[in-house]
């Protein structure tokens, strides 16, 4: 097995000893396939055990692991050390996001965002579960599917120009996830949702940058689901506004 | 300290965790949940999973079928009236999780699909693509969302229980932002808190699934069941040891040897089966103790693949054809790309036998209800002894909803009975010795040992011990080595002081939980002389009815090796028969 020697240049921050963030460096010498989780695991347990950072599947499932690689968000277990060979890696908290310790992020504001966009089936009637299942086509599931991919892993947050000026925002997953109740055949949600949605922080913020699709490791897409969501959000507003407005 | 007073403090928001909480705020808005978890709900290790969910609800299958499918599977050693009851419910729960929005998999006409998996007679596993576990977490999570009653601890780390007047009467837990230590009073509480595989060296596991919870129920006093019973699955990616799902041979892949040979046929699961046909119950739709068991005779004979990262047989899917792989199969594409560097659309993709699902755990009953009264346990800590000795893949994220929704019932149930007190001054007791345990570990110095040196030591020990196959002189080694260890973990010195996110302190906690459990793997497994299931001793081949159609207790004995006892298997209609996975199989 041949190495990928790297040098790991680290945020480092312990708000009980600390005044400021600071880089610190480490040398590892990294196997081939590694990931740059490895790399890091690989201090934690051999270099220097005070290093603080989440991560638990390392499959790119569970959406702990997202940092600043390089300066882009990424999840640490899927990027891979080949990719860094020979060069000093610069790895940091999620931008945008204070910092609770050394590579560890507040992430309350996004638990906020998330609830109140009431992410979940919302219905006038409720089907008995002895009717059995809502039927749904394979046509209806494609709809907001890919919506559904979202692992809450951040890494849109940290890329989204609008979230860094404006911390109201409530953000591209959250969004996006509104959106893909909103589009489930099964929910009856969006008048209710609109109200969220449609206040200044919400789905108008939105500049339409892209840079949230591009950075999402998971291709969720949340750029097209805002950009999906403005056309619901008027036409809602409009339906709304001529006392029609409900699903 | 801080004191929180609750109605039922429920430790761990993965699938059980959080079934088990929206059940009781559904029912009961009047009683306070406390859901407390060491990582935000949606990183709990049900995200990983991948294959799907058993429950009948097609005209072809039947709620018979199913319990003959778990109760042989699991080597008869599952309690038949656990089976009975889960199958009844199983689909039910996953309607609830449809009607939730979950995003299952269709059928053309719109209702839900279900695929063919190992163990299994029928096709019965509902899927959502290969992202089923996740699907089923993500939706529980953002559900729970609209219950104002449960209020979540998210990034809380247990330490133990707390014990007065004979029953459980809350945790101590520590905010991990702040290392700050909370009293957490209840009237039940239910441990949800996930398997152990992080014990062994190469695994499925995520790195939260270190039996926080089942070691804390043990340390408590309540004995853990069947604790040897570790689920080997057969296809782990080489190096990770991430998981290529059952669902890939569901869909019609096989395994191959060097030769590119289909060896499973030379293990009692043939006849082979036609490429693109996968028969159920048969060849690679056998369970996974055989398929794991095939692995290490073709590596004896040396029909295996060296590798840097051990002996490898390929899992071969190439006939699938991509379109058929990217609808049913397209994480398996994306992990075989990204973390071995190989396209299952066109070659086949090199695996090895992985540490996947620990069947013991906590001892419970059909209530989930623990020995301790006010202790309950639902989900892959507890043992309610529905998978016995051998899971069959598919029914643990069902496992996960029936007893969360039972468990919710008969907490609520118990809490609302108990009319005294919290037994305040013994609680604070023991909350204090727990603030006293965890000061001690930061706060010394000296030690010599690492926590990652214990740790490989002990996942090494166990590997080559207590792994597929057994024998008295390899777990007694085991024995000796976690033994030894135990002690040593006393040696260990943390270099981080910190009170804010502490993990050089999670983590030996962690590892202290492990090395007690690891303990129970070991003694249990060098106790049952016999094979059954998964736990296979090359000294004592055969099935012995007689002697051991038992489960296994293991109870704390402090710093001794555990007490080893035996418990009754509930029967009721099926006898212990032949496991039989040949072709023709009824
Ligand atoms: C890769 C993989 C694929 C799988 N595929 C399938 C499948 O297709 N079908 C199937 O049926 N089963 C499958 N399984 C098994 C199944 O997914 C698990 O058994 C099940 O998800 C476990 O759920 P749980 O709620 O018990 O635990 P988890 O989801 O692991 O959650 C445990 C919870 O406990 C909390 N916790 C733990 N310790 C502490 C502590 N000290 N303090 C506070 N909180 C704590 C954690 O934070 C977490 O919230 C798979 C397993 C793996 C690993
Ligand atoms: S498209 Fe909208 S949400 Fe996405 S990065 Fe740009 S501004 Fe942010
Ligand atoms: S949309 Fe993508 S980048 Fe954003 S949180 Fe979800 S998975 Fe992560
Ligand atoms: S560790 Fe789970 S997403 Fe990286």
């Amino acid at each position: 097995m041949s190495e990928v020697q790297l040098e790991l240049e680290i945020l480092r921050y312990d708000p009980e000893k600390d005044q400021e963030p600071h880089f610190k460096t480490y040398q590892v010498a990294c196997r081939e396939e590694w990931m740059i989780l490895d790399a890091v695991n690989h201090v934690k347990d051999e270099v220097d055990t005070t290093l603080s950072y989440r991560w638990s599947c390392h499959m790119a499932v569970c959406g702990s692991c997202g940092m600043m690689i390089d300066g882009q968000p990424k999840l640490a277990c899927k990027a891979a050390v080949k990719d860094y060979a020979d060069k000093k890696v610069r790895i940091e908290p999620l931008a945008n996001f204070p910092i609770e310790r050394d590579l560890v992020v507040v992430q309350d504001d996004f638990m906020e965002k998330l609830k109140r966009v009431k992410p979940y089936i919302i219905r006038k009637e409720e089907k008995p579960i002895e009717e059995g299942e809502y039927k749904q086509s394979p046509a209806d599931l494609k709809r907001f599917k890919q919506f559904t991919l979202c692992i809450n892993c951040l890494c849109c947050y940290a890329a989204c120009p609008e979230y860094a000026l404006t911390p109201e925002f409530v953000g591209p997953a959250a969004l996006a996830l509104a959106h893909r109740y909103n589009a489930d055949s099964r929910d009856q949600g969006l008048a209710e949702r609109h109200k969220e949605i449609s206040k200044p922080e919400g789905v108008w913020d939105c500049s339409f940058t892209d840079t949230c699709s591009i950075a999402c490791p998971k291709h969720v897409d949340p750029a097209s689901a805002l950009q999906q969501l403005k056309i619901t959000t008027t036409v809602q507003w409009y339906k709304e506004l001529i006392g029609m407005g409900d699903k | 300290m801080e004191l929180i007073k609750t109605d039922i403090a429920i430790v761990g928001a993965g699938g059980a965790g959080l079934r088990t909480a929206i059940a009781v705020a559904e029912s009961n808005p009047d009683l306070k949940v406390a859901l407390i978890s060491k990582v935000y709900p949606m990183r709990s290790h049900t995200c990983a999973a991948e294959g799907g969910a058993a429950g009948v609800i097609k005209p072809d299958d039947s709620l018979e079928l199913h319990f003959n499918d778990t109760v042989g599977g699991g080597d008869w050693l599952t309690d038949q009236d656990v089976v009975e009851y889960f199958v009844n419910e199983a689909p039910k729960e996953l309607l609830q999780l449809e009607h939730w929005g979950c995003p299952w998999s269709r059928e053309p006409n719109g209702s839900v699909g279900v695929r063919p998996f190992g163990g299994m007679k029928i096709k019965r596993t509902w899927f959502a693509a290969d992202k089923s576990g996740f699907h089923i977490l993500h939706t529980l999570f953002q559900t729970s969302l609209k219950c104002p009653t449960i209020e979540r601890f998210d990034e809380f780390f247990s330490i133990d229980l707390l014990m007065a007047d004979g029953r459980c009467q809350g945790v101590v837990a520590m905010e991990m932002k702040s290392g700050r230590l909370f009293q957490f009073q209840a009237k039940a509480v239910v441990l949800c808190s996930g398997g152990a595989g992080r014990m062994f060296p190469f695994s499925t596991n995520g790195a939260i699934k270190t039996g926080d919870g089942t070691a804390m129920a043990y340390r408590a006093g309540v004995p853990t069941k069947d604790m040897e019973f570790v689920q080997y699955h057969p296809t782990g990616l080489l190096a990770t040891g991430i998981l290529l799902t059952e669902g890939c041979r569901g869909e019609g892949g096989v395994l191959r040897n060097k030769d590119g040979y289909r060896y499973l046929q030379d293990y009692g699961m043939g006849p082979e089966t036609p490429l693109g046909e996968p028969v159920l119950k048969t060849m690679e739709l056998g369970p996974r103790d055989r398929l794991s068991q095939a692995f290490w005779h073709e590596q004896q004979k040396g029909n295996t693949i060296p590798t840097p990262w051990g002996d490898s047989t390929h899992l071969d899917m190439t006939h699938l054809g991509e379109k058929h792989i990217d609808e049913r199969l397209p994480l398996v594409r994306e992990l075989s790309i990204i973390y071995a560097g190989v396209d299952p659309v066109k070659e086949p993709v090199p695996i090895r036998p992985v540490v996947h699902y620990m069947m013991g755990g906590i001892h419970t009953n059909i209530d989930a209800e623990t020995p301790v009264s006010g202790l309950f346990a639902v989900g892959e800590c507890a043992c309610a002894s529905l998978n016995g000795a051998n899971r069959l893949g598919s029914n643990s994220l069902t496992e996960l909803l029936v007893f969360g929704k039972r468990a919710a019932k008969n907490a609520v149930e118990f809490a609302r009975k108990q009319n005294s007190e919290a037994n305040e001054s013994e609680l604070k007791e023991q909350a204090d010795k727990a603030q006293a345990k965890v000061r001690e570990l930061v706060q010394k110095s000296g030690g010599t040992e690492s926590i990652a040196g214990l740790r490989s030591e002990m996942a090494k020990s166990l590997e080559e011990g207590a792994g597929i196959y057994r024998t008295e002189e390899t777990l007694q080694q085991t024995c000796n080595t976690i033994a030894d260890l135990r002690k040593r973990y006393a040696g260990i010195e943390l270099h981080d002081k910190s009170n804010v996110f502490n993990t050089d302190l999670f983590q030996a906690l962690e590892l202290g939980n492990m090395l007690e459990l690891a303990q129970t793997v070991a003694e249990g497994a060098l106790a049952r002389k016999e094979s059954r299931g998964s736990h296979q001793r090359l000294d004592y081949e055969a099935r012995d009815d007689e002697q051991y159609l038992k489960h296994t207790l293991a109870s704390y004995q402090g710093e001794e090796a555990p007490r080893i006892d035996y418990h009754d298997v509930v029967i009721t209609k099926s006898q212990p028969g032949v496991r039989d996975y040949s072709g023709g199989a009824k």
